[in-house]
């Protein structure tokens, strides 16, 4: 018989780890003792630096310890079958630590719980309620209710995500697609991996329901080469979906189908650009397409594709099963609903945190993040990826909202927030920018292509100390061509890292030159 | 370490043939190939264009901009180690300059003794546990120096 039930995630974060090394052990302490336990893999709760955290079933509930190596796992089984509390890994009740008891989680309310390829567990926690609205509803009012909710695109552009569906619903074409951006290439954002490997069949759901809205066939979801569990965990969803009739020839109901497949792209981060993924699942090199025609007139292989970033997707599920009102009356301003902000980096508290938008800047890397990992003081903060922008202390109290961060000079981009201590140099950080938009430019357009190298030779002379007041003018002019002359978000916002180290941290780029100046 | 065979127009016939029937199918043809063969040898090039009915230059094109995919086999193993900012934020220069001067091999280069190919990548999501690594497809976070130098000696010893 049974005498104990633990949970250990398989979520790549903890893989990396020591996950797997703590399940064996404690498995191995079991059959030592003689006792038979069994071993849940789940996702992750997303709290990173407790990881590897084993929870165990209670009668009261799950108790978490955490972290946990394998040489504290036969001590923590000990524990477990007698007083838990006396383990020194002892976290208490899981739902009552308070990084998660301050979250609302509506996307992310499976993850970390249920085994991620249980359509059983996952029925049971509510799945599939939101696509059995939406067929009581209909197309046209699955559309409207996703409209109302207010649903932004969660890849940071911020396009209402209903709107979208809207236009493709209403588009002519042999056949559609849903495509799922999970290419998730913004240092510092794990959500879309996270979601994949804890709870797979949420964004399977949610493309159901968009492809029932938009009367789609076909799904396709891109992800990246550098997220091999995801992979894995995404396709054996897929099947076991498709082994249920969740998805195949049947899968809306009266004969009406929808097929899904995973798309591996390989290692090239402007395939996460919307046009530059159409492309590349054509087979394509991934080069950015000129807009018009929008994707949801003419998308992949020509025919009307809603493209949505994956936690956008995932959020539908919830969206439908609970009515757009509720998700809607969270947020502020025109940001409504919760993001999953992921908090990384030199960070004390690193991991995902779903929150309704509001919170400032400051509360999510100072009270919840904790400051830095190292101790030093906390000096800049890049939100949204390589992409965006550089905040120093002095504007902590930006509210978490899309408006607001544009209001800011910055975006949220996919909720990535990356903490930097003092150690920091931000004339290199600038550099870097402009060094990874020129590995990663698809070549089409001249300001990204040219000018990201040109940048990075620049800010190499103000570096050196070179006519550093000059070269400064000539970087910030070159960040205007390449904003306002570029085709896609690469080149457009690559300037955003560039200026706001300028602006915040001009010390940074004058030191050399006051160095010289003094000799 | 990476389990890959020799070069086989007949094995790679039947990777291509095997993709019969998917729409844009030349990422996922290539993915195969790589797998099977640890790189994309030239001679796949004109077996690809034929399949999918493309000019060998357009199948060139696809294979050299994608950063994954190589045109010469790898070292015994492969290391790829993060170069994004969140590695960065918590020493991840550091640890690839120390990867770079301990190996003697630059970016996309393998050691000379043929044990591991250090190669560059831009963020594996593992941004909470940075600095973060994978080696031969397992991934690693909270990456000291300790643990690279063990992965390096690891890697010339198998």
């Amino acid at each position: 018989m049974t005498v104990a039930r633990f949970y250990v995630p398989a979520d790549a974060g903890a893989l990396a780890v020591g996950a797997d090394a703590v399940a064996g052990a404690l498995a191995a302490a079991a059959s030592a003792r003689g006792v038979a336990i069994e071993l849940v893999r789940t996702g992750s709760r997303g709290l990173y630096w407790l990881e590897p955290m084993v929870e165990l079933a209670t009668p009261a509930g799950r108790v978490a310890f955490g972290p946990v190596t394998a040489a504290d796992a036969a001590s923590v089984l000990d524990a477990a079958l007698g007083q838990p509390g006396a383990s020194p890994l002892f976290l208490g009740a899981t739902e009552a630590i308070a990084y998660l008891a301050r979250q609302t989680r509506l996307t992310f309310a499976r993850c970390g719980i249920v085994d991620p390829l249980s359509l059983e567990q996952y029925r049971a926690a509510g799945g599939y309620r939101g696509l059995e609205r939406a067929l009581t509803l209909g197309p046209a009012a699955t559309v409207e209710e996703v409209v109302a909710s207010g649903l932004r695109g969660r890849g940071g552009a911020g396009f209402p995500t209903g709107i979208k569906w809207r236009t493709v619903a209403a588009a002519p074409g042999d056949r559609k697609y849903i495509v799922c951006n999970a290419d998730e290439g913004d240092s510092g954002t794990f959500a879309d991996r996270m979601l994949m490997e804890g709870d797979p069949f949420v964004l399977i759901e949610g493309m159901t329901i968009a492809a029932f809205a938009v009367g789609a066939t076909k799904g396709y979801i891109y992800t990246r080469s550098e997220y091999p569990h995801a992979i894995a965990t995404m396709r054996r969803a897929i099947t076991i979906a498709r082994a249920a009739c969740c998805l195949g020839p049947d899968a809306l109901g009266a004969g009406r189908g929808f097929e899904l497949e995973v798309r591996v792209g390989a290692g090239a981060y402007v395939c996460g650009e919307e046009t530059a993924m159409l492309e590349s699942i054509e087979g394509k090199r991934g080069i950015v397409r000129a807009k018009p025609p929008l994707p949801a007139h003419k998308g992949l292989f020509g025919q009307p594709t809603v493209i949505n970033n994956l936690v956008s997707l995932a959020s539908v599920p919830i969206i439908l099963a609970d009515g757009a009102t509720q998700y809607r009356d969270l947020g502020m301003g025109r940001s409504r609903g919760t993001m999953p902000i992921q908090l990384a980096g030199n960070l004390r508290y690193p991991g995902l945190f779903e929150a309704a938008f509001g919170l400032t800047l400051g509360d999510l890397v100072e009270d919840i993040g904790g400051g830095t990992r190292s101790g030093r003081k906390l000096r800049a903060v890049q939100v949204g990826g390589p992409l965006g922008a550089y905040f120093p202390p002095a504007l902590f109290d930006t509210p978490f909202d899309y408006e607001a961060f544009t209001a800011a000079d910055g975006l949220i981009g996919h909720g990535g927030v990356v903490g930097f201590d003092d150690s920091v140099d931000m004339a290199r950080q600038a550099r870097f920018a402009m060094e990874f938009c020129a590995i990663e430019s698809c070549g089409k357009c001249t300001p990204c292509r040219i000018g990201s190298t040109r940048g990075a030779e620049v800010i190499d002379r103000i570096i050196a100390g070179r006519n550093v007041a000059a070269n400064i003018a000539l970087v910030e002019d070159l960040c205007a061509t390449m904003k306002f002359g570029s085709l896609c978000a690469l080149g457009g916002f690559t300037p955003y890292p560039v200026l706001s180290a300028i602006r915040h941290f001009p010390e940074d780029f004058t030191r050399m030159s006051e160095a010289a100046a003094a000799e | 370490m990476i389990d890959s065979v020799e070069w086989r127009p007949d094995r790679a016939a039947e990777i291509i043939a095997g993709h019969a029937g998917t729409e844009g199918a030349a990422l996922p043809i290539l993915h195969d190939l790589q797998a099977e063969f640890g790189h994309v040898p030239a001679e796949a090039v004109p077996l690809l264009a034929e399949a999918l009915n493309l000019s060998r230059a357009d199948i060139h094109g696809v294979v050299s901009f994608y950063h994954d995919f190589r045109d010469h086999p790898p070292g015994r193993h492969l290391l790829h180690l993060c170069r994004a900012e969140a590695c960065q934020s918590v020493g991840g220069d550091a640890l690839a300059e120390h990867a770079r001067a301990r190996l003697g091999a630059g970016w996309g280069q393998t050691s000379t003794d043929g044990a591991l190919t250090l190669e560059p990548i831009f963020c594996l999501g593992l941004c909470a546990c940075a600095p973060a690594a994978m080696l031969d497809g397992q991934v690693i976070g909270r990456l000291d120096q300790a643990r690279l130098d063990a992965i390096i000696d690891e890697a010339r010893a198998r």
